[in-house]
């Protein structure tokens, strides 16, 4: 196997939480469990290479393209390296009525990056995010995916900032 | 049934059908890109909205299902005002490039933009760019002007039956791409470029050569394999610039096979002979017909003077027309030679004096969608006849059972219930496993004829082959290109035929070419006393005629057929192309027309005969071959040749009545040899776009993935076994003839062979395509 090929495969926990997805569906159906086995690659690798892609397909016996396509549809996952923390600030309208956008100038004049960049230590990537659901929390923003913060002031911005530093 | 109304016109459909069928049916025209009748149902263009009554809002006609009273209007004021509506939105980030777009003037979104689009457009902002793919070969890309139908996508996944394209990212970003860095590889691709209903996705043979109203459409025959695919030959000036599918649904539906579609090319090639040649002291030098015609008449009439008819070898290619084929026999006979023979792959000919008939597919092509269960024996099926798979393809869709005897497990990207990969000469074995299962599920005997005695056991697939073929209501038994090449060919007949038997199958052959049932109606095979093509070859004559066909690349063994071409006094070749081999080993070239110069007849595998006219002029000096063997037939003045065009050559071929001439029958006789070799043995596949001197000379096909040289293959046990690594040079070689090649490690070959192509010039030193080959690492 070369060596892409062997980066791109997965642990045995993962493939194990990938095979419990694949269970929640009828026999045959393993291909339904793409978009958990995605986000179980990417919870592993920190983003989604193409190998890993293809290795995904390849374990639940589907064509490559059809994952790109769940992969490139889905705006969590991500296609290229993010930093260590990802920050995802929604824009979308009943976000940027109340701030959404200024929370999002705040974040790049902190960071000193603009949308889909990375600070040069690699420690944060800035994203700009569809709905989160959260309309009545406006402005919201997403920490790696899994942490949702709302109401996100200047001030609770830098108390943000100031923990993910720590960690 | 339902009754609908259409636009004030009633109509009555089944249930199930959607408003678009409904209006197919009533001749109702309603606008669409995405819908096709072929693919399944996206709904992702939303052209085709209607307005239907009581619904608050148009509905898509193609996803809309007929209810029973519906009203439908597609003229109505609403429907109109949805469906320009749509076109609005289709052209904000559509180019408006017609002019240099190779799609203009067959556009579907032109044509539909005339109608539906406003004359100016309202979109002043920044319009989205999308780049380019590179599909391979033979489809090219202008991606900004797709239109997302994912028309494209929903082939490579249900046609052909690999996704090898798909839709990634969203909304305004979506994109048509292959996976990262792929390119479409399927031997179907060309079909794409028809589907796309904009420039998108256009031919890349074809690209800016040709404006699609100064070309002339004239109907045509595909001369590649046994399908008999109906084209439409695109001509402008004498050339062929382009070919497409002839709808026919009984035949290729609307699809062509890449090599049907692109080997026009070929024609056009540099290895096109346009002058009559001889051979004198050695020199080549173009002459007139007079002399060349008499030139071979002579040498014929000298090598039969001093050695008689039966010193001549007349040997045709299966892609030459009934015509030619006819003349050619005919001529053989009239010099006294009963020599002659187009089965130029075919290595064991027992069942020449067993068989009545010419064999066929045994059922017509449209009614393999009806099959239940069906076993391929001896078959590289989908690249051998890609349209045929296909149509197995679908079948299994909808619930036929494939079980496959074969020494190689290819991918047919289609379901296989039981598959037994076996050595070649396993193969006469392992059905004898199957007829003894069969029996002894139907209680029945095996027949006594064929002298069997009970294999020592039964092995699971066998046993799983038999189950299925027992409980079907409408199997088939298919003898495919390697069952008929394969050296103890007639054993595995004979066994197939008691696999019909006893199961009430249908016995077919999936046949080599354009002609290969068409043939045996001609009568292209040896008298009693004859020798056929295997013999001729081994057996070297004084002198051989030659049609269409290349002995480096047609023949069963082509080491032999060189080497027996290359002691001849005197070779006379037939042939639209010339090559350096042909050079060396002919004494006169005799160019004539290929398939679209000349009128003729393919016989397809389901025994239709399908005649056709040129769509060209020949071009240089080149003559059709059915004229050229006329005349010859003149100058050696043997009687009965004066026909005067082509259809009286033809009603003497093919009488009225023909059909019943097609027949699988095989007089029973003992099966002979049921051993299991224990040498290496050699599998050979004829690639699919090696297989005839046409589609070897055409370009782009040279440059697809199909057409990459071979490498010789064997399973990672075999290798082992061997002490040879994967990747490593090998000396193959077959008693005197050898070769070398890489070697690589495929599971997919039965342990004990090695798989190594045929038709190509790589391999065109070795020797039979099948039976014992050794291989040793250099
Ligand atoms: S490339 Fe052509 S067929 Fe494919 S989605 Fe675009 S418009 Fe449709
Ligand atoms: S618009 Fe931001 S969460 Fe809904
Ligand atoms: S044709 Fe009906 S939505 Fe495209």
């Amino acid at each position: 196997m070369d060596t892409t090929k062997e980066q791109a495969m997965l642990s045995q926990e993962a493939l194990q939480q990938i095979d419990r997805e694949v269970a929640k569906y009828p026999a045959g159906r393993q291909q339904s469990a793409v978009m958990a086995a995605l986000r179980i690659a990417q919870v592993e690798k920190g983003w989604l290479s193409r190998e890993t892609i293809a290795y995904v397909a390849e374990y639940l016996d589907m064509p490559a393209v059809a994952a790109y396509e769940v992969a490139s549809f889905y705006n969590m996952y991500d296609l290229e390296p993010v930093g260590r923390h990802k920050i995802t600030v929604c824009t979308n309208l009943p976000c940027a009525l109340s701030g959404g956008v200024h929370a999002a100038d705040y974040l790049k004049e902190k960071l000193g990056i603009g949308f889909n960049e990375t600070t040069a230590d690699g420690k944060y990537t800035l994203k700009e995010g569809e709905c989160m659901g959260a309309c009545g929390d406006a402005p919201v923003l997403l920490v790696n995916n899994h942490h949702m913060c709302s109401w996100m002031t200047k001030e609770k911005i830098d108390q943000m900032l100031a923990d993910l530093e720590s960690k | 049934m339902l009754e609908i109304e259409i636009d004030g016109k009633a109509v009555t459909v089944e249930d199930g059908s959607t408003v678009m069928d409904a209006a197919n049916k009533a001749g109702v025209y309603i606008p669409h890109f995405c819908y096709h009748k072929k693919l399944s149902i996206a709904a992702n263009c939303r052209m085709c909205l209607v307005q239907v009554e009581k619904a608050p809002k148009p509905l898509p006609a193609c996803a809309t299902p007929v209810t029973g009273g519906m009203k439908v209007w597609t003229r109505s004021e609403q429907a109109i005002k949805a469906q320009k509506g749509v076109m609005e939105f289709l052209l904000i980030n559509h180019p408006l490039d017609c002019p240099i777009c190779d799609q203009g003037g067959e556009c579907q979104l032109q044509d539909l933009a005339v109608g539906y689009g406003a004359s100016q457009s309202r979109y002043q902002e920044e319009k989205r760019v999308v780049f380019n793919k590179n599909l391979g070969p033979l489809v090219t890309t202008d991606m900004t002007r797709c239109i997302n139908c994912t028309r494209c996508v929903r082939f490579t996944q249900e046609i052909a039956g690999e996704m090898e394209l798909g839709q990634a990212f969203r909304g305004e970003h979506a994109e048509i791409m292959p996976f990262i860095e792929k390119t479409v590889d399927s031997e179907l691709s060309g079909n794409i470029i028809d589907l796309c209903p904009v420039g998108a996705l256009t031919s890349k043979p074809f690209r800016f050569a040709a404006r699609t109203w100064e070309l002339a459409r004239r109907k045509s025959v595909s001369p590649h394999d046994s399908l008999g695919a109906n084209l439409i030959v695109q001509v402008k000036h004498d050339e062929v610039k382009r070919v497409l599918p002839l709808e026919n649904e009984a035949i290729n539906e609307c699809w062509l096979s890449d090599k049907d579609r692109f080997s026009y090319e070929g024609l056009n090639s540099e290895e096109r002979l346009t002058r009559p040649m001889i051979k004198c002291d050695g020199q080549w030098r173009e002459v007139d017909w007079q002399e060349a015609l008499e030139f071979a008449a002579n040498g014929l009439r000298s090598v039969l003077t001093d050695h008689g008819g039966e010193a001549l070898g007349v040997l045709g290619s299966p892609h030459s027309t009934v015509e030619e084929l006819y003349l050619l026999q005919k001529l053989a006979r009239g010099l006294e030679c009963e020599n002659v023979d187009f089965r130029l792959r075919q290595a064991d000919f027992r069942t020449d004096t067993l068989r009545p008939g010419a064999p066929w597919l045994g059922m017509p092509i449209a009614e393999v969608g009806d099959l239940d269960q069906l076993l391929v024996i001896g078959s590289f099926l989908r690249k051998d006849t890609p349209l045929l798979a296909q149509r197995v393809r679908q079948a299994a869709k909808r619930g036929l059972t494939v079980s496959v005897v074969h020494p190689v497990a290819d991918d047919w990207l289609l379901p296989v219930r039981n598959r037994a990969t076996v050595a070649p000469s396993a193969m006469p074995a392992f059905l004898r496993e199957v007829v003894f299962a069969l029996a002894e599920l139907k209680n029945d005997k095996v027949s006594a004829e064929l002298e069997l005695n009970a294999p020592e056991a039964i092995s699971d697939v066998a046993h799983n082959i038999a189950s299925a073929l027992a409980g079907a209501a409408n199997a088939a038994v298919w003898l495919g290109n390697l069952a008929v090449q394969h050296a103890r060919s007639t054993d595995l007949q004979l066994l197939a035929q008691e696999i019909c038997r006893l199961s009430g199958a249908r016995m077919g052959y999936v046949g080599e070419a354009a002609n290969s049932v068409g043939g045996y109606l001609a009568g292209a095979v040896p008298g009693i006393d004859g020798l056929n093509a295997f013999r001729m070859i081994n057996q070297p004559r004084h002198g051989y005629l030659l049609l269409n066909a290349e002995a480096d690349r047609d023949f069963a063994d082509s080491h032999a057929a060189q080497r027996a071409l290359e002691t001849a006094r005197f070779v006379v070749a037939l042939s639209s192309f010339g090559s350096a081999n042909l050079a060396q080993l002919a004494d006169v070239l005799l160019p004539i027309s290929p398939f679209t110069e000349t009128s003729g007849t393919f016989v397809n595998c389901e025994g239709k005969a399908q005649s056709f006219v040129a769509v060209a002029k020949p071009r240089g000096d080149t003559r059709p071959g059915w004229k050229v063997l006329r005349v010859l037939g003149n100058l050696l003045a043997v009687d009965g040749f004066d026909f005067n065009d082509s259809e009286s050559v033809l009603r003497a071929a093919l009488a009225d009545g023909y059909e019943s001439r097609l027949n699988n029958r095989l007089a029973a006789r003992p099966v002979v040899n049921l051993s299991i070799e224990s040498a290496l043995e050699r599998v050979a596949d004829v690639p699919i776009h090696f297989a005839d001197p046409l589609v070897r000379r055409a370009g782009s096909l040279q440059r697809s993935r199909d057409a990459r040289a071979p490498v010789a293959m064997a399973h990672s046990q075999t290798l082992a076994g061997l002490g040879i690594a994967s990747g490593s040079r090998v000396r193959l070689s077959q008693s005197d003839a050898a070769v070398e090649l890489e070697v690589i490690a495929d599971d997919t070959v039965a342990p004990n062979c090695v798989r190594v192509a045929a038709a190509h010039a790589a391999t065109a030193n070795l020797g039979a395509m099948s039976g014992p080959i050794s291989m040793e690492r250099v």
